[in-house]
């Protein structure tokens, strides 16, 4: 089965002054069809960058996304606006992605307008349809304003946004995270639902580990631009490969007071993406490394079981 | 809306009031029973209120309320249409450099600074030494002078709604670059613009009567409000209201148009009651 989407060795690049940070460093990545892949890291390790240069919004600096067999980087202006259909975004604040000074009515009927259907009663119908399977009633929601609904409700308003089209491919970029922890569940759920009734396939951008484990089928580490471990979900958490993956897990907080914390893990913070270490980046805070990870970086291998790993001592 | 009573209070409706009186005053002048603005009685000079002249009349004998109402004319329009002439360029500008930044930006915020450092009493005389003093060429210098300030208001607002996710969020769904100036980031910078806009009036209205003070604006006779303060100061010692009169009156118009501008600012900020 060829996979909905295939990264290729993916490079983004911001120039910072006279400089250039390296965003992601030669990425690759595959998607199933009808799966979700978590995509976990700390922040600044390119997770959202990677996120949005699959949506083109980023232009990598070389590097191929297949699409459904086709590379987005590739595609003109207009076929790549029809393809934009097929894929849509979520994001990470729910009232700063919705347009303040237009309504919810409006909001979720732009998709449509932008694909061309012309029809305003079809539109209007479409748009109470959707509203109605996030969980909103459109008589109440379609004339109001965003600022007039909480944060929960707002990202039902972006799931809605992102669904009328039917696409096939959604990006979430840490879609709960700005949300109380209350609500998290709920939009999570939806997400869950969602996936299911139009047979999604989702890019889970998160840092929150109990949220990526409960939504993700297979879950892919970053750390500084680089995929250090890619495993189907229960795999890596019981048994990770690379010790950023292990730090990662151990930094979960425990809900039992008499557990303490992991003592002699890696510490500090990540280096700078501007001048990122040589060999092995994660090599500055791994308590294995050796005089190798210095001159070598590592790529990704197979492991026994779909795991993936980055490392050149991995932990079995 | 009860906030929305809370938020304006009687000083609003006072200043909405004055506002509508002259422009009502302004535009209907012509059918209101009161002298020409222009015919001289040399018999009646500097007289004070009396039935045929309400207000009294000025040093050359012309009927002072008049004179304040066909003056409302030309201030007024002179005070909405040059900052219009701001508004549609400099917001313009403004709008397409926050958009698409880079050269074309560089260049927009490059000709604001050139603009802003040409000496504005210098290009108001250069242009009525060689096109002529007329009303038309004083509300083109006005607008000139008052792009800048329009320009700047748009970009930074643009800036920030642009930065917004709303705006990725149109970009990731195909929408060309029309499409989002239009659509997403107008209707958010309209507003800093609008109530930059009162702003404008007023500061217009104030340097238009200082121009037309300075005899660089509204040719004689015509009235406008800087032209009456300007010939009431000949004769400031014998009748003070002559140049009193219109001060207070422009005072009153560009302290409205202040109080409005200020007012619609709160009452439109959709961040006000957000989350």
């Amino acid at each position: 089965m060829t996979a909905l989407l295939d990264i290729q060795n993916i490079v983004v690049e911001f120039p910072v002054g006279n400089r250039v940070v390296q965003a992601v460093t030669r990425v690759s990545l595959a998607v199933q069809r009808g799966e979700t892949l978590g995509l976990v890291g700390e922040s600044g390790c390119g997770k959202s960058t990677l996120g949005r240069a699959v949506l083109q919004l980023y232009q990598p600096q070389s590097g191929a996304v297949l699409f459904d067999g086709q590379d987005l980087t590739k595609l003109a202006p207009p076929a790549m606006r029809k393809m934009r259909q097929r894929l849509q975004m979520i994001f990470q604040d729910p009232i700063a992605s919705l347009n303040p000074r237009r309504r919810v009515g409006d909001i979720v009927a732009e998709p449509l307008i932008i694909a061309g259907v012309t029809d305003a009663a079809e539109r209007t119908r479409r748009v109470r349809a959707v509203l109605t399977e996030v969980g909103l009633d459109p008589d109440i929601t379609m004339a109001r304003l965003p600022h007039e609904f909480s944060g929960g409700q707002c990202q039902r308003i972006s799931i809605a946004r992102a669904l009328i089209l039917e696409p096939e491919l959604i990006v979430c970029d840490e879609p709960v995270s700005a949300l109380d922890v209350s609500i998290r569940a709920q939009i999570v759920n939806l997400l869950e639902d969602m996936k299911d009734r139009y047979g999604l396939t989702l890019l889970f951008i998160a840092h929150d580990l109990a949220v990526v484990k409960a939504v993700s089928d297979r879950v892919a580490v970053m750390y500084l631009g680089r995929i250090c471990e890619i495993a189907p979900t229960e795999t890596l958490f019981r048994t990770p490969a690379h010790p950023y993956t292990r730090l990662l897990l151990d930094a979960i907080p425990m809900p039992d007071p008499d557990i303490r914390p992991v003592e002699g893990v890696a510490v500090g913070e990540p280096p700078s993406p501007i001048a990122p270490p040589s060999g092995c980046r994660f090599r500055t805070r791994c308590p294995r490394a050796a005089d190798r990870c210095a001159v070598d970086m590592p790529e990704l291998t197979a492991l026994p079981g779909g795991q993936m790993v980055a490392c050149h001592f991995p932990l079995q | 809306m009860a906030a929305v009573k809370r938020r304006t209070g009687l000083l609003f409706w006072c200043a909405l009031g004055w506002i509508t009186l002259v422009l009502l005053a302004a535009i209907v002048a012509d059918v209101l029973p009161i002298p020409s603005p222009t015919d001289m009685d040399i018999f009646a000079r500097r007289k004070g209120p009396s039935m045929a002249h309400l207000l009294g009349t000025d040093s050359l004998g012309r009927d002072v309320l008049a004179r304040l109402i066909y003056g409302a004319r030309i201030s007024l329009s002179v005070g909405l249409l040059a900052p219009v002439i701001g508004l549609s360029i400099g917001g313009g500008l403004g709008l397409l450099a926050g958009y698409f930044r880079g050269r074309f930006e560089t260049f927009v915020t490059g000709g604001v600074d050139v603009v802003l450092a040409f000496p504005p009493l210098i290009l108001a005389m250069a242009v009525t030494a060689y096109l002529g003093q007329s009303i038309m060429n004083l509300t083109l210098v006005l607008g000139f002078l008052g792009i800048p300030a329009f320009t700047r208001v748009a970009r930074a607002a643009t800036l920030t709604f642009s930065a917004r996710e709303f705006v990725t969020a149109a970009r990731a769904l195909g929408a060309g670059h029309a499409r989002i100036i239009l659509k997403e980031l107008l209707p958010n910078v309209a507003l800093p613009l609008g109530a930059f806009f009162l702003l404008g009036v007023a500061v217009t209205i104030v340097v238009e009567g200082a121009l037309s003070f300075l005899g660089l604006g509204v040719p004689p006779p015509a009235p406008s409000w800087g032209v009456m303060i300007g010939e009431g100061r000949e004769s400031l010692e014998m009748a003070p209201a002559l140049a009193f009169l219109p001060a207070i009156v422009m005072f009153l118009t560009v302290l409205s148009f202040n109080l409005v501008g200020d007012t619609l600012r709160a009452l439109t900020d959709p961040r006000q009651g957000a989350l």
